[in-house]
């Protein structure tokens, strides 16, 4: 490795990290805006991801090889479990019911013994490497994107523009929400893992309503066409605060801010670029 | 114990209730989960801790904050909302940018007064306080009580008795045809809008005489509870709505009460995902809810 990018990476180390983990969080949210589904449950997922693997990793002493696959295990059970009820939600009462399961779990975090209350918990040994949270965002991104091609793909294309249709037309419409709910928690719960094994400190404020909004952000900004429009959009929003560093006081005004232009005036995100239409012959 | 913790409750419960009414409203006539309404309660309360300061007294405060917010939420309802009205742009796109929007505001907000919790001049209401039996209760609690009474006392004359309320509840049914029949749907809109400000602002103040905690986010802490009222009283529907809020007042002061404060917050989250799996168009609600 050359020294500058040495020097770069220990200088930016946190900045590298939260880029990677950003990016697995603004895809965790693309599979699930994907199939028309408002669920901002991903702060959540993170949170049980982030939770359960530090137990494994503080209490029962497991390898970092062992507690990584592991921590999709528990969001996973949680999204089986709320999935069944809540996908029958449509719109805005879903958006609030995800959001009130956030609310429940902090709430619990807070209140029980073994997640350490107010004070989190900490001394998490830094396992997880930039390589390993890249590669991991890389296989995502390849993932979706071979799915998003394939038939499943043009399926839940449908869905997100007319679900009634789309059932008609013998998408299984269920299976496909709760497939893409699974994929959101597993994403989450990953991101989750790998960021409490990268800052060593996890609290229940990280995982509550202002996080959930905001990996929303992500995938606004940036954009549902192809997987990779909201990883940009995770990017962009990650990087404009340390950039701007003269305003990191108002880095939440200016996501906002951000927010309400992407929707006003880019409906279709950043990259507004559509799957089929890659190399297809666009009629005029 | 029992009856004073009743008290407490449905004192808190009127305020959720008031908080929640303007809510379901913008809800009702607007289509629009509108999360900026958290704000215009912050706002309200501010705004009376400010003219309090320089030496208003409630009677003035109350009225003039109350005002106040609704004037910043037609601003902001026009700002946000009237070009995706416009283009009829699907609700998540709505909601999606209030939720931006919220977010702008109260870092501003924290950025521009710190994240302090403020208290009100001492005196602003007399500290006397009245008993019933057992029952203790503050000269602030009736005045809150007298205040939400007449406030829910005059939205419901504006909607039913009036060619106004007519006006709001027509759009609410069919906003296409009620413009086809001569209303200024655009009108309506920003008087809705107005009016929903004005409980929100007026609620702030109730809760920030109630608590005496007067901060930038005690808006967000509310929106968490007017999701809950509105939903287990049903989208839109007032009387669900008043109930609802009374409701969870007095089961909040219960659970801290009986068994432990810490779950207070979980309570209400609770009650709304059973609800949600059981009954998700509320305890009140038909299957098209279009009451307003």
């Amino acid at each position: 490795m050359p020294a500058w990018l040495d020097d770069f990476l220990w200088t930016y180390q946190n900045l590298v990290y939260a880029l990677g983990i950003n990016g697995l969080l603004a895809l965790s949210m693309y599979v699930v805006l994907a199939v028309g589904q408002l669920s901002l449950g991903q702060a959540a997922f993170m949170g049980l991801g982030a939770y359960s693997s530090a137990l494994m990793t503080l209490k029962l002493g497991l390898p970092f090889a062992a507690v990584l696959p592991l921590s999709v295990v528990v969001p996973m059970v949680f999204a089986l479990a709320v999935g069944g009820p809540t996908l029958r939600l449509a719109g805005v009462y879903l958006a609030i019911a995800t959001i009130g399961m956030g609310e429940v779990l902090r709430a619990v975090y807070l209140n029980v013994d073994l997640f350490g209350g107010a004070l989190g918990l900490s001394g998490i040994p830094e396992r997880a490497t930039a390589p390993l949270i890249y590669g991991l965002l890389g296989l995502a991104v390849l993932a979706l994107w071979l799915i998003g091609r394939s038939g499943i793909g043009r399926a839940m294309e449908a869905m997100r523009e007319d679900e009634t249709a789309a059932e008609v037309m013998g998408v299984p419409v269920r299976r496909y929400k709760m497939g893409a709910l699974l994929a959101s928690a597993t994403l989450a719960g990953l991101a989750g893992c790998l960021s409490a094994h990268v800052s060593s400190f996890i609290g229940p404020n990280e995982y509550g309503f202002e996080p959930a909004v905001t990996i929303l952000s992500y995938a606004l900004l940036g954009g549902i066409g192809t997987p990779l429009a909201p990883v940009v959009g995770a990017w962009v929003l990650t990087l404009l605060p340390e950039l701007l560093r003269g305003v990191s006081d108002i880095r939440l005004v200016l996501n906002g801010v951000i927010i309400v232009l992407a929707v006003l005036f880019l409906p279709n995100g950043l990259l507004a670029v559509r799957m089929k239409r890659i190399g297809a012959r666009t009629a005029a | 114990m029992l009856a004073q913790q009743l008290v407490n409750g449905v004192l808190l419960g009127a305020t959720y209730a008031l908080f929640a009414l303007g809510f379901t409203l913008m809800f009702g006539v607007l289509r629009v989960i509108n999360l900026t309404y958290g704000f215009y309660f912050s706002a309200g309360a501010l705004l009376a801790l400010w003219m309090a300061r320089q030496g208003a007294s409630i009677w003035l405060a109350l009225p003039l904050a109350s005002l106040g917010a609704g004037c910043i939420a037609v601003v902001l309802d026009w700002m946000l909302l009237t070009r995706l009205r416009r283009v009829q742009a699907p609700e998540l796109s709505s909601l999606m940018v209030t939720l931006g929007g919220v977010l702008a505001l109260y870092s501003a907000l924290t950025s521009w007064l710190g994240p302090d919790i403020r208290r009100l001049p001492p005196g602003i209401v007399s500290a006397d306080a009245f008993l019933v039996g057992d029952v203790r209760v503050t000269a602030a609690q009736i005045l809150i009580l007298g205040a939400t009474a007449l406030l829910v006392g005059a939205l419901l004359l504006l909607m039913r008795g009036t060619r106004l309320g007519l006006a709001i509840r027509a759009m609410a049914e069919k906003p296409d045809a009620a413009q086809l029949m001569g209303i200024d749907t655009g009108q309506a809109a920003a008087l809705v809008s107005f009016i929903s400000g004005c409980l929100a602002g007026a609620g702030g103040v109730l809760i920030g005489l109630n608590f005496n905690a007067i901060h930038p986010y005690m808006g967000e802490a509310m929106m968490l509870r007017g999701f809950v009222v509105i939903i287990v009283g049903g989208l839109g529907d007032i009387r669900g709505a008043l109930l609802a809020g009374l409701a969870l007042g007095v089961i909040e002061v219960m659970t801290a009460g009986y068994v432990s404060s810490g779950l207070k917050e979980a309570v209400a989250f609770l009650i709304l995902v059973a609800v949600l799996w059981t009954r998700p168009s509320g305890l009140f609600g038909r299957a098209v809810l279009r009451r307003a």
